[in-house]
């Protein structure tokens, strides 16, 4: 094939959130780029966060993904309590992370079901899946009402949750509401129990990746909803008001999504990191799930995220259940925080990887500036490096095949295209 | 007769809107029965060509390119649905329209000039005729499943066109602004969301809009009394729906 031009196009990515596009260029039968162009168009919230209330982010940064809000709004918060001195523990803090186990449980299975197992079995989408496996889809339905319900209860609603507020919620839900969820979700534990021995038999590429691996950490328990440090697989971890000493944003040419780098390098948030690092803290029932779905000390195939994403919403769910069984409605359902000039960061662990915030607020209480670093923006330049590497071990493929393993690549981590403000047209481009 | 083709399209926007069509878990699979999903990327790999005889778009115009997409899935589109608040107002990228885009790419971007935009953000509406404006930020699932149902039945969707006032009402929510001071947009939001934010206690921030003909001018003394600053009132009403004719002025 080499010196022979040719270009493959498909119309576009699907299965992935927001918008975007992948040029890969082979020339003599070697890689010699991987461009993962995401154009969905700039919405600039960094921007227009500047002259709000501190009070506004969470409700503003939900709107930054549909998918994932819970985890703007959480990341905010953290950040503009520590910005003004406020450190959010006991009931209200318990009943954050119950909301943000609702998140992970409704993202996890709509991954899981709807964008990634469609890939392994051949299917154009779970609409197709539930032709031939009813009972499967129906599962994965299960599963991601189970927690859109606990999203709907303690947020408001599951999609730009309503309740949720600097300093707590503005109303906490009673013990009848709660054991009513609680029933829901003993059937979504079976269910979630079930997706990690589903989703382990499926057959996974061989690929070992060797990025850093980077995740929010809390000593007292798998971290979620908030860290008190970074952990890293090489060197030591650092404080999250460390988070941009060690991690740099740069914008590259042929994406609106900003690319960071750790201390220079390339590496990976999300669900292989949070395993490989966090993994000891993971509850009996879920650490007995992953060594039986073969996953070991740590994961670092792309491919088996999908495994990984399994066992975390066992233990999401199985977490979810706790917290109900020890909760104490907090009254009043929020801590006052007076708005003071400093500086705050907070991070927190979104499905799809680590969401850093960082607002400067003035006396007046109004935000003087904003950075917000996701998911995306950190995991792009490892996709990247996935992608040339998933396109050099199978150049023998020929163009439909090879750009059908592209997009699986991508799909491993559900870019979350709408955070960098979906749709992907791909062109392999052999020279 | 064929069965209907449904496309689900998204412009600038945060995917939530047509996140809600795969949040209906109880009613996707009965759905899937009644239509042909024809488009719907964030669902399916699957794509077949216009034309379509119900396209859902949910996003915000903000582009050249998306600014002529949108007149092409209106020729390809038998009706053609804008779907939340972007899609109806601009949504919260609207408050570019407000300031200088230039500006704004440049607190964001090291090299504005990579970057492609319009100086606004504006609705499918103003660009192209709609059959319908589902409001929303995000759009609310029983309604978007009225507005499916009567498209695919060739009538037009029976949905409330008051204010969140009466849901609340209907809930028989003690109102937060009158018993609590709790200030409130209720009075001159559009309805739909079932009065959320009143039964959570907290006050209606406007998520789905003006309602038709909102009295802003009568509500603003009230929000002032209820302790909020000018600057509040301000930005209260520009959020959103920052661009939509009912608060604009």
């Amino acid at each position: 094939m080499s010196h022979r031009a040719r270009q493959l196009k498909v119309s576009s990515l699907a299965r992935v959130e927001g918008e975007g596009a992948l040029h890969v260029t082979v020339r003599d039968g070697v890689v010699e780029r991987a461009d993962l162009q995401i154009y969905e168009p700039p919405r600039f919230f960094e921007a227009l966060l500047r002259g709000r209330s501190y009070t506004e982010p969470p409700d503003i940064t939900a709107r930054i993904c549909g998918i994932c809000p819970v985890a703007y709004q959480t990341s905010a918060c953290n950040a503009i309590e520590d910005a003004c001195g406020v450190r959010i523990d006991g009931a209200i803090r318990e009943l954050r992370r119950l909301l943000y186990c609702g998140e992970w449980i409704s993202s996890h299975a709509l991954h899981i079901y709807l964008l990634h197992a469609p890939d392994f079995l051949g299917y154009p989408d779970a609409i197709a899946l539930a032709t031939d496996h009813r009972e499967i889809v129906e599962r994965g339905l299960l599963l991601k009402k189970a927690g859109n319900a606990i999203l709907d209860l303690v947020g408001g609603r599951a999609i730009h949750p309503i309740n949720v507020r600097v300093g707590g919620f503005y109303s906490a839900p009673d013990h009848a509401r709660l054991d009513r969820l609680a029933q829901q979700l003993r059937p979504a534990l079976d269910a979630a129990v079930a997706t990690v021995r589903w989703v382990a038999g499926f057959d996974f590429p061989d690929l070992e990746l060797e990025h850093e691996l980077l995740a929010a950490h809390d000593p007292a328990r798998y971290a979620i909803e908030s860290g008190t440090s970074l952990r890293r697989s090489a060197g030591t971890g650092f404080e999250v008001d460390a988070f941009s000493n060690h991690i740099v944003e740069q914008q590259v040419p042929h994406s609106t999504a900003l690319h960071a780098s750790l201390d220079g390098g390339r590496y990976l948030t999300g669900p292989l990191a949070r395993y490989t690092l966090n993994r000891a803290q993971l509850s009996p029932l879920a650490s007995r799930l992953a060594a039986e779905a073969g996953l070991g000390g740590e994961c670092r195939n792309p491919f088996r995220s999908i495994v990984v994403r399994a066992v975390e919403t066992v233990y999401a769910v199985e977490e979810a259940l706790r917290l109900i069984e020890a909760y104490r409605p907090p009254e009043p359902p929020y801590v006052v925080v007076p708005a003071r000039d400093g500086v705050g960061h907070g991070v927190s662990e979104a499905p799809r990887g680590l969401l850093y915030h960082r607002y400067e607020i003035g006396a007046d209480g109004l935000v003087r500036s904003a950075t917000i670093v996701p998911p995306t923006a950190q995991n792009q330049a490892a996709i990247e490096d996935d992608l040339r590497q998933v396109v050099a071990a199978n150049l023998e493929l020929g163009d439909q095949p090879l750009t059908g393993l592209c997009e699986r690549t991508i799909r491993n981590y559900d870019p979350c295209i709408s955070c960098s403000t979906h749709f992907l047209d791909l062109t392999v481009e052999r020279q | 007769m064929d069965t209907p083709t449904l496309a689900v399209f998204k412009l600038a926007s945060c995917d939530g809107c047509q996140l809600t069509v795969l949040d209906c878990e109880d009613e996707l699979l009965a759905l899937a029965g009644r239509v042909r999903i024809a488009h719907f990327l964030e669902a399916t790999s699957a794509v077949e060509p216009g034309p379509y005889d119900v396209t859902l778009v949910e996003g915000s115009i903000t582009t050249a390119a998306d600014a002529e997409r949108i007149r092409q899935l209106r020729a390809e589109s038998k009706v053609l649905v804008a779907i939340g608040a972007c899609a109806t107002a601009g949504g919260i990228q609207a408050l570019r329209n407000f300031g200088d885009v230039a500006e704004f790419a440049s607190v964001v971007y090291a090299r504005p000039d990579y970057i492609e935009t319009l100086a606004t953000s504006t609705a499918v509406a103003d660009h192209v005729p709609v059959d319908f404006e589902l409001r929303g930020c995000p759009i609310d699932k029983h309604q978007l499943l009225e507005v499916l149902t009567a498209f695919l039945a060739g009538r037009k969707p029976d949905l409330p066109d008051t204010s969140v006032c009466t849901e609340c009402k209907r809930r028989g929510l003690t109102c937060v602004m009158v018993a609590d001071g709790t200030p409130c947009l209720g009075p001159v939001t559009h309805a739909g969301c079932g009065a959320l934010c009143p039964a959570y206690r907290r006050g209606c921030f406007g998520c789905f809009g003006p309602m038709t003909k909102p009295n802003v001018a009568a509500l603003i003394p009230r929000l002032r009394a209820a302790g909020m600053s000018d600057g509040d009132v301000d930005r209260v009403f520009h959020t959103f729906n920052a661009a939509s004719a009912g608060w604009s002025s």
